[in-house]
């Protein structure tokens, strides 16, 4: 019995314990406190939907080693020019969200590509140059947004008559489409599962995770592993992390319409700039390490992650009567990105 | 020596791990001036002795050890390395523990500076004292002139050659002055024969001026010809404690592995193919530290090639070079067709597989299973272990062939691992090694390179890595290019050897040829001007 537990504590590793049961315990607290469980946890549910893609978005360039995709804000430009371009042409419903897509994964790819040469000059590095990737193409969108040809009254400033909103109503677009997808609700609406968003969501799960079952998958992993080791088998290494670094900006573009559609707006200008933070967070507490991360990983990742961000609001503000759900967010994840860093070495072993 | 009474003695020393028993029974003791060669295989408990006696929290954190050691007249229960530091024991670790940005000067005196008096001192204390350069210099010439090398105490650990590096670390630890016993882990693994050789004329040096040694190497010849005692472990055991005139190799190596090995000097057929498998016209590799300027030479078909020479010469750039691991050029011919140079793929495609030297770093996913090693290259460069799905678009890598092929070779190189999903930075030296050789031959190949096969591993895994490369090269016709620095190790395996020199071949012999032969090769074919030296170089094992 005991080696059971210690097997267990083992393989979840004690991060993932003290968080979950931390999350259990905010979940016992909740009925105490007036917070209903069941519309707690389909909140939880829904942003685990909302930005599970995004963190799947971390691992293609994590098991190249690549380090942490900090330049995720890259992918989700891409994808924010797919929403706003989709918008400007009313396209509408599944279509219009498969017509963002269609727009984005290609900006996605280029920009991927083009972010791959500069991660490939910088060896050893990444993770620090990806971070400022990301800064700056959000300052270089910011003008960008202000200059693009959108002439949509629904996306520009009322006064200017030029320049796109930094809010965007996706509402009569393609809001929900997916999350109301065969949505169920249970216990008169308290509880609402979006099952399109998760169906999209376990999609991209599968694939991803069929992609390192291949050929071209198995040597990434390898040149994450080690690289001199991948280029000895006649591996190009570049070429391999080209791969996987476009992979991963098309899935963060693909990551933030899901994200759009079920949130009901589009952000511009800096909005995404820190967006990738919290999913770099969720991936480590996940159990990933910077050269290692699984499907497994994402879920349990995204899970406790934004369980924790939707019950301290709730339940801590409660108790404690004042807001707190920042300052608590702000230390959950800056703290795991510490944790998971400074665990690198020993992971590496 | 006078030997008045034994420095070291040690009273049934035992150790179990997790109840596991790793040491039992082990007595013996060491006089003062004396050199005690301590050999066994990897795991036979030597590594666990000399923790013991150097007081490693390992030992202490894992429930102390049985027995008794007696060290200089008291008996001795280090609890930290500091202690034993402190009675007068220095260890050289086989890695090296030296700060690349620091001089030879600055390492050897590392946290025993001299010092002088300065203002600052009041305020802050002892730490703040000025270096005293001058006899910091003094102190490093002499513990380095002690050791028996000169080099230039200003020179930067990270510009000297190996061999230098070894000579720091012991002239660190020569210079705690009162050190009495010097315990040597495999110092000379990474040396090349003549660097070993300089640092056993050192070794006994030190020895006469009255300080105890324990040597632990693989290397059998340095131990008879350095050691006045060695010690055989095997599981945990002395199973001999004999004097070098009283034994040779074969004796030891048969002790040490409890089963027959048979003599090295057995001599292989000469090759009756005139094919040729390989042909290098005029390569040169820029590989830092192994640079080749001209090579050239043919390999026949079926045959066992050798690449000899001493380190620093070139012999392991030539592989690298033709597998395309670092620069190079000039022309290459696999089977009557050039080959692309400074492409890694091309040179895999043309049928040839290389296990490297630098296992760790090149040869092994380290984090990885043992079946993605194996099978990684093969199924990146041929095809195998991949299963096409919708009609070739999608190459899905087929676990369970992997599984059966990785099943298979650790049983035919009995690699010694808890499945075939241990991570290979869980195995020992030797059976990464055989994990290198299994990768290799899982691609089939026409011709392989292997550098450096059996560079620090044990008897035991040395004698199966040998045996292995023989049947494959007998069985499968296999063309097999060896490099290696132990010249014995070519001259018992191969039909031809060539002697690599300044980064040319400067011959090209049969391996009949009597050792001084290649000896003579190696200093670049010129007569040296003592004909001792050539029977040292030679090593006629």
């Amino acid at each position: 019995m005991g080696g059971h537990v210690r097997k267990f504590i083992e393989n979840a590793g004690w991060p993932r314990i003290i968080i979950g049961l931390f999350l259990l315990s905010l979940y016992a607290a909740a009925p105490f406190v007036n917070v209903r469980v069941l519309t707690s946890l389909s909140d939880t549910l829904v942003r685990v939907g909302m930005n599970g893609v995004l963190v799947l978005a971390m691992v293609p360039m994590v098991q190249s080693g690549c380090g942490l995709n900090f330049g995720l804000p890259l992918g989700i430009i891409a994808g924010l020019l797919g929403a706003t371009t989709s918008v400007q042409f009313e396209a509408r419903g599944l279509a219009g969200f498969g017509f963002a897509i269609l727009v984005a994964v290609p900006i996605a790819a280029a920009l991927g590509f083009a972010y791959a040469q500069i991660l490939n000059r910088v060896k050893g590095e990444e993770m620090m140059i990806a971070t400022y990737v990301g800064f700056s193409s959000v300052a270089v969108m910011c003008m960008a947004w202000l200059l693009l040809p959108f002439d949509s009254p629904v996306m520009i400033w009322g006064y200017g008559g030029t320049g796109l909103r930094t809010t965007i109503s996706t509402e009569g677009f393609w809001r929900h489409v997916l999350s109301d997808f065969a949505a169920f609700g249970l216990d008169g609406g308290a509880f609402y599962f979006p099952t399109g968003m998760f169906l999209f969501f376990f999609m991209m799960l599968f694939l991803v995770w069929a992609f390192f079952r291949t050929k071209t998958g198995t040597a990434i992993t390898a040149v994450g592993s080690n690289p001199e080791f991948a280029r000895a088998s006649g591996i190009d290494v570049n070429r391999m992390r080209t791969i996987s670094v476009m992979l991963s900006t098309v899935l963060g573009a693909l990551g933030i319409l899901v994200y759009d559609q079920s949130f009901g707006f589009i952000q511009l200008y800096m909005g995404p700039l820190y967006m990738a933070f919290p999913a770099v967070a969720a991936i480590l507490l996940g159990g990933a390490s910077v050269n290692k991360a699984t499907m497994v990983n994402v879920v349990v990742g995204t899970f406790l992650f934004q369980g924790i961000l939707t019950m301290t609001p709730s339940v801590i503000n409660s108790l404690l009567q004042s807001d707190m759900s920042e300052v608590i967010r702000i230390i959950v994840s800056n703290g795991m990105i510490l944790y998971a860093l400074t665990r690198k070495t020993q992971v590496k072993r | 020596m006078a030997q008045l009474e034994p420095l070291l003695t040690m009273e049934s020393v035992g150790k179990e791990f997790f109840g596991n028993r790793v040491l039992s029974d082990v007595t013996f003791s060491l006089g003062r001036g004396e050199i005690l060669g301590l050999v066994g295989e990897n795991g036979a408990g030597k590594s666990t002795l000399m923790n013991i006696l150097f007081g490693m929290p390992v030992i202490s954190g894992t429930g102390g050890f049985e027995g008794k050691i007696f060290f200089d007249g008291r008996e001795a229960r280090f609890s930290s390395p500091f202690d034993a530091i402190d009675a007068g024991i220095g260890m050289v670790h086989q890695e090296f523990s030296l700060l690349p940005g620091f001089t030879v000067t600055e390492n050897i005196l590392l946290n025993r500076e001299s010092t002088k008096y300065n203002l600052l001192v009041e305020v802050f204390g002892d730490r703040l004292r000025t270096l005293d350069r001058k006899d910091m210099r003094r102190r490093a010439e002499a513990a380095v002139s002690a050791v028996g090398f000169s080099i230039d105490p200003d020179t930067l650990a990270s510009e000297m050659p190996v061999g230098h590096k070894q000579f720091t670390e012991i002239a660190r630890e020569i210079d705690r002055s009162h050190t009495k016993l010097l315990v040597l882990d495999e110092p000379t693994a990474v040396l090349a024969e003549s660097e070993a050789e300089m640092l056993v004329q050192s070794l006994r040096g030190l020895s006469k001026k009255g300080i105890s040694i324990i040597f632990i190497s693989h290397r059998l010849q340095e131990i008879i010809d350095l050691c006045d005692k060695i010690v055989v472990l095997r599981d945990g055991s002395i199973v001999k404690e004999t004097r070098p005139a009283e034994t040779d190799i074969f004796q030891i190596a048969n002790l040490m592995v409890g089963r027959n090995v048979e003599s090295a000097a057995e001599r292989r057929r000469s090759m009756a193919s005139t094919d040729v498998a390989l042909d290098v016209d005029k390569l040169w590799v820029d590989m830092p530290g192994e640079t080749v300027r001209d090579a050239t030479f043919s390999v026949q078909k079926g045959e066992i090639f050798g690449i000899g020479g001493l380190a620093g010469q070139g012999k392991l750039g030539i592989a690298n070079g033709i597998m395309g691991l670092f620069a190079a050029g000039g022309s290459v011919s696999v089977k009557g067709r050039k080959m692309r140079l400074n492409d890694p793929a091309a040179s895999l495609a043309s049928d040839m597989a290389f296990v490297s030297e630098d296992r760790r770093g090149v040869g092994l996913l380290l984090d990885e299973s043992i079946d993605w090693n194996i099978a990684f290259t093969a199924m990146q460069v041929h095809d195998k272990f991949v299963k096409k799905l919708l009609g070739g678009l999608v190459k899905w890598r087929d676990d369970a062939a992997m599984q059966a092929a990785a099943e298979e070779y650790i049983k035919i190189l009995d690699i010694k691992c808890t499945s075939h999903r241990q991570r290979a930075v869980e195995l020992s030296g030797g059976n990464q090694q055989k994990v290198c050789l299994a990768k290799a031959f899982v691609v089939s190949p026409e011709i392989l390179f292997v550098s450096e096969p059996t560079r620090g591993i044990d008897v035991g895994a040395k004698r199966l890595v040998l045996d292995t490369l023989k049947r494959v090269n007998e069985e499968l016709g296999t063309t097999i290019i060896i490099t290696s620095s132990e010249l014995e190790e070519l001259r018992s395996l191969c039909d031809r050897i060539a002697i690599v020199d300044s980064g040319r071949i400067s011959g090209i012999r049969p391996a009949t040829d009597p050792a001084p032969e290649f000896g003579l090769l190696m200093m670049g074919g010129e007569l040296p001007e003592t004909g001792s030296d050539i029977d040292a170089k030679g090593g006629d094992a």
